[in-house]
Protein backbone atom coordinates (compact mmCIF):
# COMPACT_ATOMS: atom_id res chain seq x y z
CA UNK A 1 0.00 0.00 0.00
CA UNK A 2 1.41 3.51 -0.71
CA UNK A 3 -0.37 6.59 -0.17
CA UNK A 4 0.90 10.34 -0.65
CA UNK A 5 -1.63 12.77 1.42
CA UNK A 6 -1.08 16.27 0.70
CA UNK A 7 2.40 16.51 -0.81
CA UNK A 8 3.71 19.98 -0.92
CA UNK A 9 7.15 21.10 -2.44
CA UNK A 10 7.90 25.05 -3.04
CA UNK A 11 11.50 25.62 -4.45
CA UNK A 12 11.78 29.56 -3.07
CA UNK A 13 8.60 30.85 -4.13
CA UNK A 14 7.82 28.58 -6.55
CA UNK A 15 5.13 25.83 -5.27
CA UNK A 16 5.49 22.91 -7.31
CA UNK A 17 3.97 20.29 -5.85
CA UNK A 18 0.61 21.44 -4.59
CA UNK A 19 -0.96 19.15 -2.05
CA UNK A 20 -0.74 15.95 -4.07
CA UNK A 21 -3.34 13.00 -2.87
CA UNK A 22 -2.50 9.57 -4.58
CA UNK A 23 -2.41 5.73 -3.73
CA UNK A 24 -2.01 2.74 -5.22
CA UNK A 25 -2.71 -1.03 -3.94
CA UNK A 26 0.07 -3.38 -3.99
CA UNK A 27 0.28 -4.73 -7.65
CA UNK A 28 -1.38 -1.52 -9.13
CA UNK A 29 0.44 0.61 -11.77
CA UNK A 30 0.02 4.44 -12.11
CA UNK A 31 1.02 6.16 -15.06
CA UNK A 32 1.25 10.01 -14.79
CA UNK A 33 1.43 12.26 -17.79
CA UNK A 34 1.16 15.83 -18.03
CA UNK A 35 3.21 19.35 -19.78
CA UNK A 36 6.94 20.15 -19.16
CA UNK A 37 7.74 21.67 -15.64
CA UNK A 38 4.61 20.65 -13.70
CA UNK A 39 6.37 18.81 -11.10
CA UNK A 40 5.79 14.96 -12.23
CA UNK A 41 9.74 13.91 -11.08
CA UNK A 42 9.27 15.81 -8.26
CA UNK A 43 6.65 13.98 -7.42
CA UNK A 44 8.88 10.81 -7.60
CA UNK A 45 11.81 12.13 -6.15
CA UNK A 46 9.88 13.43 -3.17
CA UNK A 47 8.24 9.90 -2.40
CA UNK A 48 12.08 8.48 -1.70
CA UNK A 49 13.30 11.85 -0.50
CA UNK A 50 15.82 12.98 -3.02
CA UNK A 51 13.71 16.21 -2.45
CA UNK A 52 12.34 17.09 0.55
CA UNK A 53 8.49 17.95 0.32
CA UNK A 54 7.64 20.48 2.61
CA UNK A 55 4.48 18.84 4.20
CA UNK A 56 2.50 16.01 3.54
CA UNK A 57 2.09 12.27 4.58
CA UNK A 58 3.71 9.15 3.06
CA UNK A 59 2.89 6.00 3.54
CA UNK A 60 5.12 3.32 2.58
CA UNK A 61 3.90 -0.70 3.49
CA UNK A 62 4.22 -0.32 7.23
CA UNK A 63 6.27 3.06 7.38
CA UNK A 64 3.90 6.58 7.91
CA UNK A 65 6.59 9.34 7.34
CA UNK A 66 5.07 12.75 8.37
CA UNK A 67 6.99 14.65 5.46
CA UNK A 68 7.89 17.73 7.67
CA UNK A 69 9.12 15.96 10.52
CA UNK A 70 11.10 13.17 8.80
CA UNK A 71 13.96 11.56 10.26
CA UNK A 72 17.37 10.26 8.72
CA UNK A 73 15.99 7.39 9.83
CA UNK A 74 12.30 7.91 8.05
CA UNK A 75 14.14 8.57 5.34
CA UNK A 76 15.97 5.96 4.86
CA UNK A 77 13.15 3.56 5.70
CA UNK A 78 11.26 4.92 3.19
CA UNK A 79 14.61 4.40 0.48
CA UNK A 80 14.57 1.03 1.68
CA UNK A 81 11.12 0.17 0.63
CA UNK A 82 10.97 1.89 -2.65
CA UNK A 83 13.33 1.83 -5.61
CA UNK A 84 13.84 4.75 -8.64
CA UNK A 85 14.23 4.44 -12.04
CA UNK A 86 16.18 7.18 -13.94
CA UNK A 87 15.82 9.38 -17.23
CA UNK A 88 20.00 8.81 -17.83
CA UNK A 89 19.81 5.15 -15.87
CA UNK A 90 22.11 7.11 -13.25
CA UNK A 91 24.50 3.40 -13.31
CA UNK A 92 27.72 3.42 -11.09
CA UNK A 93 30.59 3.69 -13.47
CA UNK A 94 32.85 1.64 -12.04
CA UNK A 95 30.97 -1.20 -11.16
CA UNK A 96 29.99 -3.82 -14.37
CA UNK A 97 26.19 -4.56 -14.74
CA UNK A 98 26.43 -7.47 -11.71
CA UNK A 99 27.93 -5.09 -9.44
CA UNK A 100 25.17 -2.18 -9.96
CA UNK A 101 22.91 -4.64 -9.46
CA UNK A 102 24.32 -6.31 -6.41
CA UNK A 103 25.70 -3.29 -4.37
CA UNK A 104 22.11 -2.81 -2.93
CA UNK A 105 21.67 -6.62 -1.37
CA UNK A 106 25.42 -6.55 -0.50
CA UNK A 107 25.47 -2.55 1.08
CA UNK A 108 21.94 -2.75 2.64
CA UNK A 109 20.59 -6.03 3.14
CA UNK A 110 24.07 -7.39 4.30
CA UNK A 111 24.59 -10.16 1.98
CA UNK A 112 27.58 -12.10 1.39
CA UNK A 113 29.01 -10.81 -2.06
CA UNK A 114 28.66 -14.49 -2.97
CA UNK A 115 25.42 -14.73 -2.72
CA UNK A 116 24.29 -11.18 -3.73
CA UNK A 117 26.22 -11.87 -6.84
CA UNK A 118 24.31 -15.44 -7.44
CA UNK A 119 20.97 -13.42 -6.78
CA UNK A 120 21.75 -10.30 -9.31
CA UNK A 121 22.45 -13.01 -11.89
CA UNK A 122 19.08 -14.02 -11.35
CA UNK A 123 18.01 -10.81 -12.32
CA UNK A 124 20.46 -10.05 -15.10
CA UNK A 125 18.29 -13.95 -16.71
CA UNK A 126 14.92 -12.04 -16.17
CA UNK A 127 15.85 -8.81 -17.82
CA UNK A 128 17.66 -11.03 -20.17
CA UNK A 129 21.10 -9.65 -20.19
CA UNK A 130 22.68 -12.35 -18.67
CA UNK A 131 25.58 -12.56 -20.82
CA UNK A 132 26.47 -8.86 -20.27
CA UNK A 133 27.10 -9.60 -15.94
CA UNK A 134 31.03 -8.63 -16.53
CA UNK A 135 30.53 -5.60 -18.55
CA UNK A 136 30.66 -1.74 -17.90
CA UNK A 137 28.08 0.80 -18.26
CA UNK A 138 30.64 2.64 -21.08
CA UNK A 139 30.26 -0.73 -23.10
CA UNK A 140 26.68 -1.26 -22.87
CA UNK A 141 23.63 0.46 -24.86
CA UNK A 142 21.13 3.13 -23.71
CA UNK A 143 18.49 0.52 -23.76
CA UNK A 144 20.78 -2.05 -21.87
CA UNK A 145 22.05 0.58 -19.58
CA UNK A 146 18.18 1.46 -18.40
CA UNK A 147 17.37 -2.25 -18.76
CA UNK A 148 20.57 -2.66 -15.47
CA UNK A 149 18.68 0.41 -14.22
CA UNK A 150 15.75 -1.37 -13.98
CA UNK A 151 17.51 -4.22 -12.48
CA UNK A 152 19.15 -2.48 -10.07
CA UNK A 153 15.58 -1.55 -9.10
CA UNK A 154 14.30 -4.75 -9.41
CA UNK A 155 16.92 -5.92 -6.28
CA UNK A 156 15.85 -3.42 -3.92
CA UNK A 157 12.51 -6.30 -3.70
CA UNK A 158 10.59 -2.49 -3.56
CA UNK A 159 7.36 -2.07 -2.46
CA UNK A 160 6.61 0.43 -4.84
CA UNK A 161 8.97 1.06 -8.27
CA UNK A 162 9.13 4.65 -9.64
CA UNK A 163 10.09 5.67 -13.06
CA UNK A 164 10.92 8.78 -14.08
CA UNK A 165 10.43 8.97 -17.64
CA UNK A 166 13.00 5.39 -18.73
CA UNK A 167 12.58 5.97 -22.23
CA UNK A 168 12.99 9.51 -22.70
CA UNK A 169 16.65 9.92 -23.15
CA UNK A 170 16.59 6.73 -25.78
CA UNK A 171 17.26 6.19 -29.09
CA UNK A 172 14.28 5.27 -30.85
CA UNK A 173 15.49 2.24 -31.59
CA UNK A 174 16.12 0.90 -27.97
CA UNK A 175 12.61 2.41 -26.53
CA UNK A 176 10.61 -1.14 -27.07
CA UNK A 177 13.08 -3.50 -25.37
CA UNK A 178 12.72 -1.17 -22.00
CA UNK A 179 9.11 -1.28 -22.29
CA UNK A 180 8.89 -4.81 -23.15
CA UNK A 181 10.76 -5.29 -19.66
CA UNK A 182 8.78 -2.81 -17.96
CA UNK A 183 5.12 -4.72 -19.02
CA UNK A 184 6.81 -7.77 -17.63
CA UNK A 185 7.37 -6.24 -14.23
CA UNK A 186 3.61 -5.01 -14.49
CA UNK A 187 2.75 -8.75 -15.82
CA UNK A 188 4.32 -9.73 -12.46
CA UNK A 189 2.08 -7.47 -10.37
CA UNK A 190 5.19 -5.28 -9.49
CA UNK A 191 3.30 -1.81 -8.09
CA UNK A 192 4.71 0.86 -10.37
CA UNK A 193 4.32 5.04 -10.52
CA UNK A 194 5.53 5.65 -13.88
CA UNK A 195 5.95 9.09 -15.27
CA UNK A 196 6.01 8.92 -19.06
CA UNK A 197 5.28 10.41 -22.59
CA UNK A 198 4.64 6.35 -23.58
CA UNK A 199 0.43 6.86 -24.15
CA UNK A 200 0.73 3.41 -26.13
CA UNK A 201 2.10 2.22 -22.52
CA UNK A 202 -0.30 3.67 -20.70
CA UNK A 203 -3.33 2.49 -22.04
CA UNK A 204 -1.73 -1.28 -22.08
CA UNK A 205 -0.19 -0.77 -18.73
CA UNK A 206 -1.73 1.14 -16.52
CA UNK A 207 -4.52 0.71 -13.72
CA UNK A 208 -4.85 4.28 -13.04
CA UNK A 209 -3.31 7.02 -15.29
CA UNK A 210 -3.05 10.63 -13.82
CA UNK A 211 -2.98 14.05 -15.79
CA UNK A 212 -0.99 16.36 -13.49
CA UNK A 213 -0.62 20.12 -14.29
CA UNK A 214 0.94 23.27 -12.15
CA UNK A 215 1.70 21.20 -9.60
CA UNK A 216 -1.39 19.31 -9.29
CA UNK A 217 -3.74 16.08 -10.01
CA UNK A 218 -6.45 17.37 -12.92
CA UNK A 219 -7.44 14.28 -13.25
CA UNK A 220 -7.71 10.25 -12.59
CA UNK A 221 -8.96 7.59 -13.95
CA UNK A 222 -8.32 4.37 -15.49
CA UNK A 223 -6.97 4.64 -19.19
CA UNK A 224 -9.88 3.51 -20.78
CA UNK A 225 -11.56 6.84 -19.54
CA UNK A 226 -9.15 9.22 -19.31
CA UNK A 227 -8.16 8.40 -22.67
CA UNK A 228 -11.45 8.16 -24.63
CA UNK A 229 -13.37 10.50 -22.74
CA UNK A 230 -11.58 12.93 -20.29
CA UNK A 231 -13.67 15.26 -18.43
CA UNK A 232 -11.25 18.38 -17.79
CA UNK A 233 -10.64 20.78 -20.79
CA UNK A 234 -6.93 20.81 -19.89
CA UNK A 235 -6.77 17.09 -20.15
CA UNK A 236 -8.46 17.40 -23.61
CA UNK A 237 -5.83 19.49 -24.66
CA UNK A 238 -2.90 18.24 -23.48
CA UNK A 239 -4.27 14.95 -24.97
CA UNK A 240 -5.01 16.55 -28.49
CA UNK A 241 -1.46 17.77 -28.60
CA UNK A 242 0.42 14.40 -27.63
CA UNK A 243 -2.26 12.30 -29.61
CA UNK A 244 -1.31 14.81 -32.74
CA UNK A 245 1.85 12.92 -32.66
CA UNK A 246 3.72 16.58 -31.26
CA UNK A 247 4.73 14.94 -27.94
CA UNK A 248 4.83 17.22 -25.45
CA UNK A 249 8.48 19.91 -25.61
CA UNK A 250 10.69 17.87 -24.00
CA UNK A 251 9.65 14.59 -24.91
CA UNK B 1 89.58 24.30 -15.46
CA UNK B 2 90.58 20.92 -13.43
CA UNK B 3 88.27 17.40 -14.92
CA UNK B 4 85.53 15.69 -13.21
CA UNK B 5 86.83 12.63 -10.98
CA UNK B 6 84.95 10.23 -12.04
CA UNK B 7 86.03 7.41 -10.23
CA UNK B 8 84.97 9.28 -7.14
CA UNK B 9 81.70 10.03 -8.57
CA UNK B 10 81.36 6.20 -9.17
CA UNK B 11 82.66 5.44 -5.48
CA UNK B 12 80.23 7.63 -4.30
CA UNK B 13 77.20 5.98 -5.92
CA UNK B 14 76.63 2.77 -3.83
CA UNK B 15 77.45 5.13 -0.57
CA UNK B 16 74.68 7.63 -1.43
CA UNK B 17 72.00 4.58 -2.53
CA UNK B 18 72.30 3.42 1.07
CA UNK B 19 70.53 6.44 1.90
CA UNK B 20 68.09 5.75 -0.39
CA UNK B 21 65.57 3.75 1.50
CA UNK B 22 65.42 6.10 3.95
CA UNK B 23 64.73 9.05 1.48
CA UNK B 24 61.86 6.87 -0.21
CA UNK B 25 60.54 5.49 3.31
CA UNK B 26 59.75 9.16 4.68
CA UNK B 27 57.87 9.97 1.07
CA UNK B 28 56.06 6.73 1.23
CA UNK B 29 55.12 7.37 4.91
CA UNK B 30 53.94 10.94 4.09
CA UNK B 31 52.21 9.83 1.03
CA UNK B 32 50.37 7.29 3.10
CA UNK B 33 49.40 10.03 5.50
CA UNK B 34 48.80 12.73 3.37
CA UNK B 35 45.77 10.42 1.38
CA UNK B 36 44.18 9.41 4.12
CA UNK B 37 44.30 13.03 5.70
CA UNK B 38 43.26 14.44 2.30
CA UNK B 39 40.56 12.52 1.47
CA UNK B 40 39.19 13.44 5.00
CA UNK B 41 39.81 17.15 4.47
CA UNK B 42 38.14 16.85 0.68
CA UNK B 43 34.76 15.05 2.41
CA UNK B 44 34.58 18.10 4.52
CA UNK B 45 34.85 20.34 2.09
CA UNK B 46 32.21 18.34 -0.33
CA UNK B 47 29.44 17.44 2.11
CA UNK B 48 30.02 21.48 3.61
CA UNK B 49 29.79 20.25 7.48
CA UNK B 50 29.38 23.04 9.60
CA UNK B 51 33.02 24.49 11.33
CA UNK B 52 34.57 21.84 10.57
CA UNK B 53 34.29 23.05 7.21
CA UNK B 54 35.84 26.35 8.22
CA UNK B 55 38.45 24.87 9.78
CA UNK B 56 39.34 22.74 6.78
CA UNK B 57 39.83 25.57 4.86
CA UNK B 58 41.58 27.58 6.81
CA UNK B 59 44.28 24.61 7.50
CA UNK B 60 44.28 24.10 3.62
CA UNK B 61 45.07 28.22 2.90
CA UNK B 62 47.66 27.74 5.72
CA UNK B 63 49.47 24.66 4.69
CA UNK B 64 49.11 26.03 0.80
CA UNK B 65 50.06 29.42 1.73
CA UNK B 66 53.47 29.23 4.00
CA UNK B 67 56.75 27.38 2.24
CA UNK B 68 57.47 24.13 3.28
CA UNK B 69 60.66 24.96 4.85
CA UNK B 70 59.03 27.23 6.85
CA UNK B 71 56.65 24.49 8.29
CA UNK B 72 59.17 22.45 8.63
CA UNK B 73 60.61 24.35 11.24
CA UNK B 74 58.22 25.19 12.71
CA UNK B 75 57.33 21.74 13.54
CA UNK B 76 60.90 21.11 14.90
CA UNK B 77 62.46 23.77 16.38
CA UNK B 78 59.46 25.66 16.91
CA UNK B 79 56.36 23.48 18.43
CA UNK B 80 58.64 22.10 21.21
CA UNK B 81 59.17 25.20 23.01
CA UNK B 82 55.11 25.12 23.54
CA UNK B 83 54.03 21.18 23.46
CA UNK B 84 56.72 19.45 26.01
CA UNK B 85 56.05 16.29 24.63
CA UNK B 86 57.26 17.14 21.14
CA UNK B 87 60.85 17.62 22.61
CA UNK B 88 62.03 14.00 22.02
CA UNK B 89 60.33 14.85 18.08
CA UNK B 90 63.34 13.53 15.72
CA UNK B 91 64.17 15.06 12.15
CA UNK B 92 62.08 12.16 10.65
CA UNK B 93 58.91 12.56 12.36
CA UNK B 94 59.18 15.97 12.32
CA UNK B 95 59.89 15.77 8.10
CA UNK B 96 57.28 12.91 7.73
CA UNK B 97 54.55 15.25 10.11
CA UNK B 98 55.55 18.10 7.72
CA UNK B 99 55.38 16.31 4.32
CA UNK B 100 51.75 15.11 5.21
CA UNK B 101 50.55 18.13 6.48
CA UNK B 102 52.21 20.32 3.62
CA UNK B 103 50.80 17.89 0.45
CA UNK B 104 47.27 17.07 2.38
CA UNK B 105 46.42 20.41 1.43
CA UNK B 106 47.06 20.29 -2.25
CA UNK B 107 46.29 16.51 -2.45
CA UNK B 108 42.75 17.59 -0.80
CA UNK B 109 41.79 20.16 -3.43
CA UNK B 110 42.59 17.75 -6.24
CA UNK B 111 40.41 15.09 -4.39
CA UNK B 112 38.15 17.90 -3.92
CA UNK B 113 37.57 18.58 -7.50
CA UNK B 114 37.46 14.88 -8.66
CA UNK B 115 34.46 14.12 -6.24
CA UNK B 116 32.72 17.42 -7.53
CA UNK B 117 33.26 16.36 -11.12
CA UNK B 118 31.62 12.33 -10.51
CA UNK B 119 28.11 12.42 -11.95
CA UNK B 120 25.16 13.85 -9.32
CA UNK B 121 23.14 11.34 -10.54
CA UNK B 122 24.99 8.14 -8.92
CA UNK B 123 24.63 9.84 -5.36
CA UNK B 124 21.34 9.85 -6.19
CA UNK B 125 21.20 6.52 -7.66
CA UNK B 126 22.78 5.40 -4.57
CA UNK B 127 20.81 7.40 -2.01
CA UNK B 128 17.54 6.10 -3.60
CA UNK B 129 18.53 2.16 -3.13
CA UNK B 130 18.85 3.28 0.71
CA UNK B 131 22.70 4.11 1.11
CA UNK B 132 23.68 6.06 3.46
CA UNK B 133 25.54 9.29 2.92
CA UNK B 134 28.75 7.40 4.39
CA UNK B 135 27.92 4.34 2.23
CA UNK B 136 27.79 6.24 -1.00
CA UNK B 137 30.59 8.34 -0.38
CA UNK B 138 32.75 5.35 0.37
CA UNK B 139 31.46 3.17 -1.95
CA UNK B 140 30.65 5.22 -5.22
CA UNK B 141 32.09 8.50 -4.83
CA UNK B 142 36.00 7.86 -3.67
CA UNK B 143 36.75 5.05 -5.76
CA UNK B 144 35.60 6.87 -8.53
CA UNK B 145 37.31 10.18 -7.83
CA UNK B 146 40.64 8.46 -6.39
CA UNK B 147 40.80 7.23 -10.08
CA UNK B 148 40.25 10.75 -11.53
CA UNK B 149 42.88 12.14 -9.25
CA UNK B 150 45.65 9.80 -9.53
CA UNK B 151 47.47 11.08 -11.96
CA UNK B 152 47.53 14.44 -10.35
CA UNK B 153 48.18 12.51 -7.07
CA UNK B 154 51.37 10.90 -8.52
CA UNK B 155 53.03 14.40 -9.36
CA UNK B 156 52.69 15.20 -5.50
CA UNK B 157 54.37 11.76 -5.01
CA UNK B 158 57.11 12.73 -7.34
CA UNK B 159 57.73 15.98 -6.10
CA UNK B 160 57.18 14.82 -2.29
CA UNK B 161 60.20 12.49 -2.91
CA UNK B 162 62.23 15.46 -3.93
CA UNK B 163 61.17 17.37 -0.94
CA UNK B 164 62.29 14.90 1.21
CA UNK B 165 65.78 16.78 0.82
CA UNK B 166 64.83 19.13 2.85
CA UNK B 167 65.28 17.14 6.54
CA UNK B 168 68.87 17.74 6.11
CA UNK B 169 68.20 21.17 7.68
CA UNK B 170 66.90 19.30 10.46
CA UNK B 171 69.68 17.09 10.57
CA UNK B 172 68.60 13.89 9.10
CA UNK B 173 70.96 12.41 7.05
CA UNK B 174 69.04 11.34 4.25
CA UNK B 175 70.07 11.35 0.70
CA UNK B 176 71.13 15.02 0.60
CA UNK B 177 72.35 15.25 4.12
CA UNK B 178 74.65 12.41 2.87
CA UNK B 179 75.80 13.88 0.07
CA UNK B 180 76.45 16.92 1.81
CA UNK B 181 78.85 14.98 4.31
CA UNK B 182 80.51 13.57 1.84
CA UNK B 183 81.37 16.16 0.11
CA UNK B 184 82.34 18.83 3.03
CA UNK B 185 85.08 15.52 3.60
CA UNK B 186 86.26 15.12 0.14
CA UNK B 187 85.80 19.05 -1.12
CA UNK B 188 84.24 17.30 -4.66
CA UNK B 189 81.08 19.58 -4.08
CA UNK B 190 80.26 19.68 -7.60
CA UNK B 191 80.88 15.92 -8.06
CA UNK B 192 78.96 14.91 -5.32
CA UNK B 193 75.73 17.17 -6.02
CA UNK B 194 75.94 15.71 -9.34
CA UNK B 195 75.93 12.69 -8.46
CA UNK B 196 72.56 13.09 -5.96
CA UNK B 197 70.90 15.25 -8.69
CA UNK B 198 71.03 11.89 -10.84
CA UNK B 199 70.04 9.92 -8.33
CA UNK B 200 67.05 11.66 -7.93
CA UNK B 201 66.55 12.28 -11.61
CA UNK B 202 66.27 8.65 -12.32
CA UNK B 203 64.06 7.88 -9.42
CA UNK B 204 61.65 10.38 -10.91
CA UNK B 205 62.28 9.24 -14.31
CA UNK B 206 61.80 5.88 -13.20
CA UNK B 207 58.09 7.05 -11.63
CA UNK B 208 57.04 9.12 -14.64
CA UNK B 209 57.55 6.35 -16.52
CA UNK B 210 55.44 3.58 -14.06
CA UNK B 211 52.84 6.91 -13.92
CA UNK B 212 52.09 7.08 -17.73
CA UNK B 213 51.32 3.39 -17.48
CA UNK B 214 49.16 3.79 -15.10
CA UNK B 215 47.24 6.34 -16.70
CA UNK B 216 47.17 4.29 -19.90
CA UNK B 217 45.45 1.68 -18.44
CA UNK B 218 43.48 4.31 -16.17
CA UNK B 219 42.12 6.04 -19.59
CA UNK B 220 40.61 2.67 -20.60
CA UNK B 221 38.75 1.82 -17.33
CA UNK B 222 35.31 0.83 -17.41
CA UNK B 223 35.20 -0.30 -20.96
CA UNK B 224 35.51 -4.32 -20.59
N1 LIG C 1 16.15 21.70 -7.60
C1 LIG C 1 15.27 22.61 -8.10
N2 LIG C 1 15.39 23.92 -7.78
C2 LIG C 1 14.54 24.84 -8.24
N3 LIG C 1 13.52 24.56 -9.06
C3 LIG C 1 13.34 23.29 -9.43
C4 LIG C 1 14.21 22.24 -8.97
N4 LIG C 1 13.79 21.08 -9.51
C5 LIG C 1 12.71 21.37 -10.26
N5 LIG C 1 12.43 22.69 -10.22
C6 LIG C 1 11.31 23.36 -10.89
O1 LIG C 1 10.12 22.70 -10.52
C7 LIG C 1 9.23 22.62 -11.60
C8 LIG C 1 8.80 21.19 -11.80
O2 LIG C 1 9.92 20.44 -12.24
P1 LIG C 1 9.82 18.90 -12.59
O3 LIG C 1 11.17 18.48 -13.04
O4 LIG C 1 9.23 18.18 -11.44
O5 LIG C 1 8.79 18.90 -13.79
P2 LIG C 1 8.38 17.70 -14.74
O6 LIG C 1 6.91 17.64 -14.73
O7 LIG C 1 9.11 16.47 -14.37
O8 LIG C 1 8.85 18.22 -16.15
P3 LIG C 1 9.48 17.40 -17.38
O9 LIG C 1 8.35 16.78 -18.11
O10 LIG C 1 10.14 18.46 -18.16
O11 LIG C 1 10.44 16.40 -16.80
C9 LIG C 1 9.93 23.23 -12.79
O12 LIG C 1 9.46 24.53 -12.96
C10 LIG C 1 11.38 23.24 -12.41
O13 LIG C 1 12.03 24.34 -12.97
MG1 LIG D 1 10.68 15.33 -15.28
Amino acid sequence: MIALKGITKRFGEHTVLDGIDLSLARGEIIVVIGPSGTGKSTLLRCVNFLERPDAGQLTVGDLSVDAARATSDDILGLRRRTAFVFQNYALFAHKTALENIAERMIVVEGLSKREAHARAREILERIGLADKADAYPAALSGGQQQRIGIGRAMAAKAEVILFDEPTSALDPEWVEEVLALMKQLAAEQQTMIVVTHEMQFAREVADQVVFMEGGRIVEQAPPSELFTNPRDERTRSFLRKVLAGNAPSDA
Amino acid sequence: MQALNLDYMVGLVPVLLGYLPLTLGMAAAGMVCALILSCGLAVIRVSRLPVLNQAAQLFISFFRGTPLLVQLFLFYYGLPQFLSFLVSINGVTATIMGLTLHFSAYMAESIRAAITGIDRSQTEAAQSIGMTNAQTMRRIILPQATRVATPTLMNYFIDMIKSTSLAFTLGVTELMGATQKEAASSFLYFEAFLVVALIYWIIVEALSWCQKRLEKRLNRAYQR
